[in-house]
């Protein structure tokens, strides 16, 4: 049996009366890289929130790590880089090495400080995504691609097992897109960090990932790359509600 | 000039508070200013001329020494911050109303106090606009242990406090606890502000914490070097504001103030120059 870092069993969700999610049974295994695509709206979103423990469902049972979410404790173990972080505060004066050097707040605890382990730890993780030449500049001075890389170090610097990507290449320009894929493909294959990913962009998801999950209120497809693009567009449209049309990039 | 503050008791208090909130105004200010709270210290410091108002009213009306009127100041500081938070937590969607509702309701209770306590005195012009002379002993060992007491929790929460300034959400979701780091945060921004208002005064308050601020902004590339100048700027405009406003005989809240601009313009004009030259090399190298 493969081990999972995710398990939801029969989780429903409902905000104003109006189901977001309904018995929706989620398996991420180990390893794995899933890409999670529906429509919007669909409760991809909620979804991630209620893995993340910012909200409640309100029924069924999930599992992180093996440890039911209510006593689990290793926060730090799962990444979370929003899709916010392309919009944040943009003239906030951080060095890169202080934006990343936040992810190891919570994990280090209170009343207690940096030290030089830390600081190596921190440049390892800038060094991973391919940053450490501006390690000390200004945050606000790098591209959208760029930042979305410090943001994932951030979460690299605890070494988490699960990294959760909410739509991270909105706004990015489509080389940057590609680079992007290739660092999250090599963290996924050489660093066995299990990657969630929801996005809109499901031509160059489908090369990079091991598993496509299909959301809209309930799992509506759950399985590999191949088997997705090979859907007809018949049964997309089943899924979305309205016809769509997968752009498949050939290389 | 300067062998004037080393000589004279009172010159040295007034000079000695005034190095010490030159240190915790700016560095508080950081924080006020990148989590945009910038009125928030406007409101508070009205709500500590109520404060101060109320002080001066128990002190002539009953003869009430033991509570000088910076305690009463701070007191009502620290209440009025907590209101803030609660009247944030109320119109979530309108956060900057409790900004408003907090300055005009310190304003309210000054005038009323103010008018009880027999209107307008030169004790009451010093708090308004600071005071060069005003600095007793007493006010400055309070002063001090409250630098003591901020320079201790900024130091010792110094990475959630940044943290939560840059990412709530990310700092929430990676546990920590928001709600009691920034209620600390919120209180030691009304403590400053009531420690502050003896040398600067209620109106100019905020500008000792958030001009060195914005000056630093412009030519620090990180946080803590943001921190450090902004402190430096601080502890410049106060120094230089002392003496001037000491030797014209001018509130040193104005003189202050006036110094902070002129380093914010500098810093301002600094940064341009920095940005033409590099532009002009880009055009010499034909990028």
């Amino acid at each position: 049996m493969t081990e999972t870092v995710v398990s939801m069993n029969n989780i429903s969700y409902a905000y104003e009366r109006k189901n977001v999610l309904e018995n929706v049974n989620l398996e991420i295994p180990k390893g794995s890289f899933m890409g999670l695509v529906g429509p919007n709206g669909g409760g991809k979103t909620t979804l991630i929130k209620i893995i993340l423990g910012l909200i409640r469902p309100d029924s069924g049972n999930i599992q992180l790590l093996g440890k039911n979410i209510d006593t689990f404790r290793d926060w730090n173990k799962i990444g979370f880089v929003s899709q916010k972080a392309n919009a944040f505060n943009k003239g906030f004066p951080a060095t890169v090495f202080e934006v990343v050097s936040m992810g190891l707040t919570a994990k280090i605890g209170y009343l207690k400080f940096f030290k030089a382990k830390h600081k190596q730890k921190i440049l390892e993780a800038i060094e991973q995504v391919g940053m450490l030449e501006f390690a000390y500049q200004n945050i606000g001075n790098l591209s959208g691609g760029q930042q979305q890389r410090i943001f994932i170090a951030r979460s690299l610097v605890n070494e988490p097992e699960l990294l959760i990507l909410d739509e991270p290449t909105v706004g990015v320009d489509a080389e940057n897109v590609k680079r992007f894929y290739e660092l999250l493909h090599r963290l996924n294959r050489e660093q066995n960090i299990t990657l969630l990913l929801v996005t809109h962009d499901t031509g160059t998801m489908t090369e990079h990932a091991t598993d496509i999950v299909c959301l809209n209120r309930t799992l509506h497809f759950h399985g590999d790359p191949q088997t997705y693009t090979s859907l007809s567009e018949k049964d997309l449209s089943t899924i979305y509600g309205h016809p769509v049309n997968i752009v498949v990039h050939d290389h | 000039m300067l062998a004037d503050f080393l000589e004279y008791d009172f010159l040295r208090n007034t000079f000695l508070t005034g190095l010490l909130i030159g240190i915790i105004a700016p560095l508080l200010g950081t924080f006020v200013v990148v989590r945009r709270l910038s009125l928030i210290a406007d409101a508070l410091s009205h709500v500590t001329l109520a404060g101060i108002a109320f002080g001066l009213f128990i002190e002539k009306k009953f003869a009430i020494t033991f509570i000088t009127p910076i305690y009463s100041g701070m007191a009502f500081s620290v209440i009025g911050s907590i209101f803030i938070e609660k009247l944030r937590g109320v119109y979530k969607a309108y956060q900057e109303l409790a900004i408003p509702i907090i300055l005009s309701g310190g304003v309210g209770l000054s005038v009323i106090f103010i008018s009880l306590a027999n209107g307008f005195n030169t004790d009451l012009f010093n708090y308004l606009f600071g005071s060069v002379s005003a600095v007793s002993v007493k006010d400055l060992y309070s002063i001090l242990t409250i630098s003591v007491i901020v320079l201790l929790l900024v130091g010792l929460f110094y990475k959630e406090l940044f943290t939560l300034s840059f990412d709530e959400e990310h700092a929430k979701i990676s546990g920590i606890h928001s709600k009691p780091i920034h209620f600390l945060f919120i209180i030691l921004t009304a403590l400053v502000i009531a420690a502050s208002i003896r040398i600067v005064g209620v109106l100019l308050v905020s500008a000792l914490m958030t001009l060195p601020v914005a000056a630093s902004m412009r030519l620090a590339k990180g946080f803590k070097q943001m921190m450090f100048l902004s402190i430096a700027f601080g502890e410049l405009a106060v120094i230089m504001g002392l003496i001037s406003g000491y030797y014209f005989s001018i509130p040193p809240g104005g003189t202050i103030v006036v110094i902070s601009i002129v380093i914010l313009l500098l810093s301002i004009g600094i940064k341009k120059f920095k940005i033409n030259r590099i532009r002009k090399q880009v055009n010499i190298n034909g990028y």
